[in-house]
Order: C-alpha cells, then sequence, then structure tokens
C-alpha cells in the first residue's frame, strides 16, 4: 500500500509519462525475480539483521525476488583500484563524494534514472548536486557525516581538543591511524592549516613529512580494525568517522569523541551505478529501497552515520534525532571537503604514502618544526632512511659472510682431507 | 634426557596449539567478545548455522578444492607419465624447472602475475568480471600441479620398467598395460598428491586473494573480509568445527590404516 | 613399435605442457613486460629507479625471513629428532598432530594470536593478574616474526622428520661404534645425511615468510611495512600494477637466486623432499 503512495505521489512530480511506466514497471519488476545485483559497500555500512535489526539485503530479496551479491571494501583506494582492474564488475557501489568525482570523470559510472528512484524525494535540496556531482545525474547520497577523534576516557586524561593529542609522545604505542593515503594526509593538513585539495606538490611533501614525525608514537595503522581495538581497549586515541564512534560507544562506555578545532572533513557518500551494470533497473530498485523510510532509518541506527534522507532525521523516534555530533549545527566547527585531486598529485600522494609507512624514526621529535609553520623539517630524513637501510643490509650482510666462511671453510678442509 | 626431551615434545606442542585452544574456547563464549570470556554459550553455533554467507563461502571452498584437486591429480599424473619418458635430457630438465617454478615462487607473486594474465584476457575479450570462479579454478590447479607432479615423478622411477614390458610383451596394448601395471603401482603416490592438493586449495588464501570476484568467494577470503572489522566468535565456532571434524576424519583414517596393517600378521 | 609408443607417452604430457605456458610461463611474462611499462603501455625504466626506494623494506623483509627460518630451524630440527626415535605409531600420531593446525585456516590462527598477544590480551591479563607489569608485544617486528614461525613450523618439521624418518639406523650405529660420542653422532652424522630435509625446509619457510602480508598486518599492526605488504597495497590499493610488477619481479629472482644457491649446495638435482 505504501509503495502504491509514494509511486503515486512521484508520478505527480514526473507528470504523466511516469504512469506508463508505472504500469511497465510492475512487469519489469516481475522479470527482475531470479536475477541477481552485485553490491559493492563499506565494510559495517548496512543494516544486516544482528541485534534483531532489519536485514536490508534480506529484505530486498523477499520483496523483489533478486538476489543479493553483497561485498564489502575498506577504503574508496581499494574499491578504485579493484574495479578499475577491470577485472571485476558489480552494479551498485557506495563510495565518497571525492571518488565519485573521480569515477565520473573516468567514465566509470551509469547516469541513474531518477523515474526509478521515486524515494529520491526524501532527499533535500541541500544534498542535492553537490560539487561532486554537478548535474546530479549519477548519485543517490547515502550517509553525510564527518571525520573526529575518539579517545578512550579511560587512558586519556584530559581531552583532547587537538589533532595533535595524535603525536603526542604520552600516547606512544597507543595510537591509531588511518590506514588510507586521502584521509591519513586530511589530518595532517588541517593542523597545518592547508587546503585538503592542495594542488601544489611542497604542501604534499611537508604534510608527509609531519606524517612521518608521527612515527615517533608508533601509530597503529587501521581501517575497519578500529572497532576491534577502541572496543577493546587496546588503544587511547583514533582518528575516525562520528558514526563508527556511536556504534563503538555502544559496546564501550568509555569511549569519547571530539571534533578538532584544527578542523575535519566533512563527507557524502552516495550510491552509484556502474557503468556496463548488467542489472540496471534491479540497481535502481535498490538505491530506491535503501531510501524507503523504514530502511533509511534501519541503515541509519544501525551504521549510525548522519543521514541525508529527510524521513529518517525528522523522525522523532529515530535513534540519534537531532544527535549534537551527528547533525551539529552549520559552522559549529571548521570542515572541508575532499575533491578529486590531479593525477600527478595523485601518483605524488601514493609515493609519501608509502615513504610514510616504511619510515622508521630515530631521535627526536621536529615537531616544533612543524608548529612553527617553517617548512623546512624534512632534512635529515634521508639520514634517517640509510641508518635503518644500514642495519639490515649489517645483518644481512654478517650472516652472508658466515655462510660463505662456513662454506669455504668445509670446502678447505675436504680439499686438504684429500690431500692427506 | 628422556624427560628433557617430553618436556621440549609438550612446549613445541604447547606453542602449536596456543592459538587453537584459545579459538575453541572463545567459541563458546556468552559475549561476542574474543579476549574476555563471559560464560559459556552455544549462541555462536546457533548463529553459524543462520549466517547463509559463510556456509556458502564453505561450500564454494570445498567445491573448488574438490574439481582443482582432481583436475590436477589427473593433469599433473600424466604430465609425470610423460616426462617420466624423456631420459636425461634438456628438455626434461626445462619441464621440472617450470614445474617448480610455481612452488618456489613466492605465492604474492604468482597470484599476481596470474592476475595480470587474467585481467588481460580479460579486456582482450571484453569479458566483463572475468575474476570468478574459472579464473580461481585454473589458479588453484596450477599451484596444485607441481604438488602432483613431483610426488608422483619418484614412484614412477621406482616402478619396475619390466613388469610393463611384460605386460606388453604378454600382448596388452600399451594403454591397457598403462592402466594394468603402472597405474595400480603408482597409486599410493596419486593419492597422496590428490589430498596434498585438495588441502593446498582448501586452506590456500593469498592466490585467490588475487584471483576472486564478487560471485565466487571461498571462506579463507570471507574470514579475510571479516577480520578486518569486529571478528565475531562464530568464526571461530566455524574454524572449531572444522578442526573437530578433520581431527575425527584423521583418527579413523590412522586407525583404519593400523588395522590394514596388522591384518596380514593375522593371515 | 616400442619407440612408437614410448612417444605416445611422451604425448601424454602435452597437456601438461599448454598448461604449463598458458598459465606458469605466459603469468610470469606480464609480470616482466608491466614492470618495464608505464600505465599506458610505453617501455619505462623508471619503475626499477624507482625501486632503490624501497631497500630499506626488502632489507627488512630479507633480514625478518632469515631470523624466522632460523628459529624455525632450531625448533623443528630436535623436534623432527624426537619424533623419529619414537615407536612407529606415536611417529604417526604425532605427525598428524604437527600437520592438524595447517588443515585451519592461517587467517584465523594468526588472528587468534592477535587477541593472546594482545595489551589487554591474555598474557598481559595474567601478567596483571599475578602483579607484573604488562609487556607490549603487539605490532612489534618480534610479534611478526613469531606469527611466521608459528605459521611456517610444520613445514620446517615434515621435511626433515621425513628424511630422518628414513635414515638409515645401522649407519647411525656404525657411528656410535666408531666411538663418537652423543653430540658427535649428531653433528658427524645426523645433520648430514638430513641436509636434503633441512634445505627444503629453509625454502619452504623462508619464500612464504619474506613475502607474507597478512602476518606483518595483524601481529605488526602496520606500523612497517613487508615487502609483501608493498606489493599488495600497490595491486589492491593504490592501482599502480607496474610498480608491484617490478617489485614482485625483484622478490622473484631475490628468491630463485637464493633458492639455485640453496639447491647448489645441497646437490639435490631439484626434485624437492616432500
Amino acid at each position: 500500500m505504501k509503495k502504491l503512495f509514494s509511486v503515486f505521489l512521484s508520478a505527480i512530480i514526473s507528470f504523466v509519462p511516469f504512469i506508463f511506466a508505472f504500469a511497465k514497471e510492475s512487469d519489469d519488476i516481475d522479470s527482475l525475480k531470479g536475477t541477481k545485483l552485485y553490491v559493492y559497500n563499506w565494510g559495517e555500512y548496512i543494516s544486516d539483521g544482528e541485534d534483531d535489526s532489519l536485514d536490508v539485503n534480506k529484505a530486498f530479496t523477499e520483496k523483489y525476488g533478486i538476489e543479493v551479491i553483497y561485498n564489502t571494501f575498506d577504503n574508496n583506494e581499494s574499491m578504485y583500484s579493484k574495479l578499475k582492474s577491470g577485472g571485476i564488475s558489480y552494479d551498485v557501489v557506495i563510495p565518497s563524494d571525492y571518488m565519485i568525482e573521480r569515477m565520473i570523470k573516468e567514465n566509470m559510472l551509469e547516469k541513474i534514472n531518477f523515474n526509478n528512484i521515486p524515494n529520491f524525494k526524501y532527499i533535500p535540496e541541500k544534498y542535492r548536486k553537490l560539487a561532486y556531482d554537478p548535474t546530479g545525474e549519477y548519485s543517490v547520497p547515502y550517509t553525510v557525516s564527518f571525520v573526529g577523534l575518539i579517545y578512550n576516557t579511560k587512558l586519556v586524561d584530559e581531552a583532547p581538543d587537538s589533532w595533535l593529542a595524535l603525536w603526542d609522545e604520552e600516547y606512544t604505542n597507543n595510537i591509531l591511524m588511518f590506514n588510507n593515503p586521502r584521509d591519513a594526509f586530511a589530518i595532517a593538513q588541517s593542523i597545518l592549516g592547508m587546503d585538503y585539495n592542495n594542488e601544489s606538490a611542497p604542501a604534499w611533501i611537508t604534510a608527509a613529512a609531519l606524517l612521518k614525525e608521527q612515527k615517533i608514537v608508533n601509530p597503529v595503522y587501521v581501517n575497519d580494525e578500529v572497532f576491534l581495538k577502541m572496543e577493546a581497549g587496546e588503544a587511547a586515541l583514533a582518528p575516525y568517522f562520528v558514526g563508527d564512534f556511536l556504534s563503538m560507544q555502544e559496546n564501550n562506555p568509555d569511549l569519547d569523541f571530539v571534533y578538532p578545532k584544527e578542523g575535519v572533513n566533512y563527507f557524502v557518500d552516495a550510491a552509484c551505478i556502474l557503468k556496463g551494470a548488467k542489472n540496471k533497473r534491479a540497481a535502481e530498485l535498490y538505491i530506491n529501497f535503501l531510501n524507503e523510510p523504514e530502511v533509511a532509518k534501519a541503515n541509519a541506527e544501525y551504521i549510525c552515520y548522519g543521514s541525508p534522507n529527510e524521513a529518517v532525521y525528522n523522525d522523532p523516534d529515530y535513534e540519534y534525532y537531532q544527535d549534537e555530533l551527528l547533525y551539529p549545527e552549520e559552522g559549529a566547527f571548521k570542515t572541508q571537503i575532499y575533491t578529486n585531486l590531479s593525477p600527478e598529485i595523485l601518483a605524488l600522494q601514493s609515493t609519501l604514502w608509502d615513504d610514510v609507512k616504511n619510515y622508521i624514526p630515530s631521535g627526536d621529535s621536529n615537531l616544533s618544526l612543524f608548529l612553527g609553520g617553517d617548512s623546512s623539517g624534512t632534512t635529515d630524513e634521508g639520514e634517517k632512511m640509510t641508518s635503518e637501510t644500514r642495519k639490515y643490509g649489517l645483518y644481512i650482510g654478517i650472516f652472508v659472510l658466515l655462510c660463505l666462511a662456513y662454506i669455504i671453510f668445509r670446502f678447505a678442509r675436504k680439499q686438504y682431507r684429500e690431500k692427506v | 634426557m628422556k624427560t628433557l626431551s617430553r618436556i621440549y615434545t609438550v612446549l613445541v606442542f604447547a606453542f602449536l596449539y596456543a592459538p587453537i585452544i584459545v579459538l575453541i574456547v572463545f567459541s563458546f563464549n556468552l559475549s561476542s567478545s574474543t579476549i574476555v570470556f563471559d560464560g559459556f554459550s552455544l549462541q555462536w553455533y546457533k548463529a553459524l548455522i543462520k549466517d547463509g554467507n559463510t556456509l556458502r563461502a564453505l561450500y564454494n571452498t570445498i567445491i573448488l578444492a574438490v574439481s582443482s584437486s582432481i583436475i590436477a591429480t589427473i593433469l599433473g599424473t600424466s604430465a609425470a607419465v610423460g616426462i617420466e619418458k624423456y631420459k636425461k635430457s634438456a628438455f626434461r630438465s626445462t619441464i621440472i624447472g617450470v614445474t617448480n617454478v610455481p612452488m618456489m615462487n613466492p605465492e604474492i607473486v604468482t597470484g599476481i602475475s596470474m592476475m595480470l594474465l587474467f585481467v588481460f584476457i580479460g579486456r582482450a575479450l571484453r569479458i566483463e568480471s572475468v575474476l570468478g570462479f574459472g579464473t580461481l579454478l585454473i589458479a588453484h590447479v596450477t599451484f596444485n600441479l607441481p604438488y602432483v607432479i613431483l610426488t608422483v615423478l619418484p614412484k614412477l622411477r621406482q616402478t619396475d620398467k619390466n613388469l610393463s614390458e611384460a605386460a606388453l610383451d604378454l600382448g596388452c596394448t600399451p594403454l591397457a598395460s598403462f592402466f594394468k601395471v603402472v597405474l595400480p603401482s603408482i597409486m599410493p603416490a596419486i593419492i597422496t598428491g590428490l589430498i596434498m592438493a585438495f588441502t593446498l586449495s582448501l586452506d590456500d588464501f593469498i592466490i585467490s586473494y588475487f584471483t576472486s570476484g564478487p560471485g565466487f568467494q571461498t571462506l579463507p577470503i570471507a574470514i579475510f573480509s571479516m577480520t578486518k572489522k569486529r571478528i565475531k566468535p562464530d568464526m571461530y565456532a566455524l574454524s572449531a568445527l572444522i578442526f573437530v571434524s578433520i581431527l575425527v576424519l584423521l583418527i579413523l583414517y590412522n586407525s583404519i590404516q593400523i588395522k590394514s596393517e596388522k591384518k596380514p600378521d593375522k593371515e | 613399435m616400442r619407440n612408437q609408443s614410448a612417444l605416445r607417452s611422451k604425448l601424454v604430457s602435452s597437456p601438461y605442457i599448454l598448461w604449463a605456458i598458458l598459465f606458469i610461463i605466459a603469468p610470469m611474462i606480464f609480470v616482466v613486460y608491466y614492470s618495464f611499462t608505464t600505465a599506458s603501455g610505453d617501455f619505462t625504466l623508471d619503475n626499477i629507479k624507482f625501486l632503490s626506494k624501497y631497500l630499506p623494506t626488502f632489507l627488512r623483509s630479507i633480514w625478518f625471513g632469515i631470523v624466522a627460518t632460523l628459529i624455525c630451524l632450531l625448533i623443528a630440527f630436535p623436534t623432527s629428532y624426537i619424533i623419529s626415535q619414537k615407536s612407529d605409531k606415536m611417529q604417526r600420531t604425532l605427525i598428524l598432530l604437527v600437520m592438524l593446525p595447517m588443515w585451519m585456516s592461517f587467517l584465523i590462527r594468526t588472528y587468534s594470536w592477535m587477541a593472546i598477544l594482545q595489551d589487554t590480551g591474555l598474557i598481559n591479563s595474567f601478567l596483571i593478574k599475578i602483579g607484573i607489569d604488562p609487556v607490549h608485544m603487539i605490532n612489534t617486528g618480534g610479534a611478526v616474526i613469531l606469527g611466521m614461525v608459528y605459521n611456517f613450523l610444520p613445514y620446517m618439521i615434515m621435511p626433515i622428520y621425513s628424511v630422518m624418518a628414513k635414515l638409515d639406523f645401522s649407519m647411525i650405529e656404525a657411528c656410535q661404534d666408531l666411538g663418537g660420542n652423543k653430540i658427535n653422532v649428531i653433528r658427524r652424522c645426523i645433520i648430514p645425511l638430513s641436509m636434503p630435509g633441512i634445505v627444503s625446509g629453509i625454502t619452504m619457510v623462508f619464500v612464504p615468510s619474506v613475502s607474507t602480508f597478512y602476518i606483518s598486518q595483524k601481529l605488526g599492526g602496520g606500523s612497517f611495512d613487508l615487502i609483501g605488504d608493498v606489493i599488495e597495497r600497490q595491486f589492491q590499493q593504490s592501482y599502480n600494477y607496474n610498480l608491484g610488477a617490478s617489485l614482485s619481479l625483484v622478490l622473484m629472482i631475490l628468491i630463485l637466486v637464493c633458492m639455485a644457491v640453496m639447491n647448489r649446495f645441497s646437490g639435490d638435482e631439484g626434485e624437492m623432499v616432500i
């Protein structure tokens, strides 16, 4: 009944042609029975029936008879890399804003037929046609949220208010960090007061140097592993998404959250249809289904991210109705969005990231250099790299020499014995 | 000395089994924690039975292991028979060298090299999502082959050449002599190869990780994507079940073997 | 007649040879091809030049591999010897016990180590209970090496044991009769005789240790890279197949050279003892 009503409503909006579409639609949908729909989404990013929540994929299958093959990724870059290789294909994918921009640019996305998404009416104007999809033809927002700093009140005495807490040597071995370049660099860029979408190479190199400085506190690089580690009290501080904080807090009440004063990333994750999707009609059904008020609410309550769906965030029964963290007042803190970077900067970012991960610090912190706004803190980097190389090179050299010496010794002994 | 060696053995086995014991204990945990034991419950076993995705992954894994090990065994045995006929020649050592490659090569290199090949073929033939059951099967057969060949080959060398020649002289066709004389004598090696291939395929993660697609996920891949998030004890429950069933199988196999060894004495 | 049948028998291996060309040799060619081209397919040496940047990672991986292999050898040699001295029935049981863990997914077993080694894990909670300061173990190089030793120990025990089990005991007795004390018997007799097993054990532990990525990610916390991590990242995250391929090429050559050297010294004809 409800579905009929919603179809009726959108029929009025989109005028007469839609009535024909409606007449055809039911056959259309019937003919999709028994087909498969491939969905690629973030990990822990859909209500899956645990703790008596709604199992969204199962409900979709029950309603339309379409089997959902559901796989997850843990960051935008790995999702992009898998899809770009051409080895695999999906129908629906839910990337973040800047990645959508890049995928549109690289012609990886299919235009969505919004006639088939009547529930798009729940998405208010402020979440439509955002910068990453200026024509609004490719994406339907799924979540909106912020990055922030999660900390364990049992392990951190004083509530931090700055990203610099992640550089604090007091918490050595107790700090988690993003295991993907974009989010990790954004934190360094916030501290340095830079634009996240900076196109100047030296700025990125400076940010990388700051990330290398962080190695002194021996951060553990995580993506979805953050849930486990923070919930178990394995770490004191971790940057992550506010929605995930809320879901972690349910399992560990000692956790708390802050939006650092240097500014945070604001992002939108949106559902898109991939170019060459084999089951486009089912993909649109699925995206529409995600925006059914009950489904969207179940998702929003399960994954705890902010919802761009009016029917959810205006619902007083919604668990996070007017939650201060999820739906802060505009301008309560500094935010920046990511946009797509040029290929050169992307390549630079990727090599700098490998540098950061491979860097082993020796000696004291040069953090003060950065805080003074001086960008020359990268001076003795080369030296440090070689000291590490030298160490392992020396070990291996000694080992090889020992082996050689032994072999020569045996050989000589054999010769000697044969002579005797 | 004896007690010392006994203590040593116990320590080594304790090391090998420590994580497995931890895992089995926590599969009975009342809460979803894998660190604190809150009480006994069977809920994770119940959750496992309900979890369609995991069971499907298990099913996929078994299908893949059975088909890839059988193909590898047939292909590998015929290869070994052929290779054996090439006496000491450059050709023979080349084949053996190539055969060694997937075994010597780091798994990650085998995995990525196969992925590069498949992606290339996919692009050339314009097949979308080329990665799937077919590519996984090819990859698994490929890394199983050397193990089959290198177990069958030595056994083949040990078989008495005169026997098959006698069979030929007695009027057997070469094919019949192979099936009646050679095959039975190398059967134990073939079975060992088959079991080895099956095991390797069952447990392989790294090569599957690079060559699998969305439609066909094996258990190790499913576990990998789960260990990235909060792992729940239902995975532990599954592993515990696999462990116990293999333990039972091995004990059965062992006792049958002991019985069959004892029989000749009795007669 | 005989010649014909020999030829026919040789032909039996042709499906395999075709398979080997398609799926063993062709993929290798692709690795080489990708190592020397850019993303758009032009010839370049940049990927190779880039490699010097990853020298520390290579050295670290090799060093970790050497340490893990040596520890495995130290643990496995006495274990195999002790097992081979037991009665037949006991030997079979013990060997099954060694192999049994290999039937469980190594992902889960490694994960289980995480639960043991964590700061809030089993060992540390136990230490706190008996009043000793907890030790930070997870996310260190030591934890990664432990994970390697744990995962690959059976690969060292199995080949050494299978050689030792076949040792001719009259030879060892002769050794003893010739006046060797226990240590001398082991040094002069058992070690040289079980050399083929040791060599293939070293191979089977060193290769996966050098190239692992899961163990270092889980037990090392990603705070330092092994070469496997870098390669995995190029393929699964950075979409830089060319760099990934050139890193794999170097890794492959490195290991094949190591193996060739090992096999030369062990003197067998390239067919491993499994």
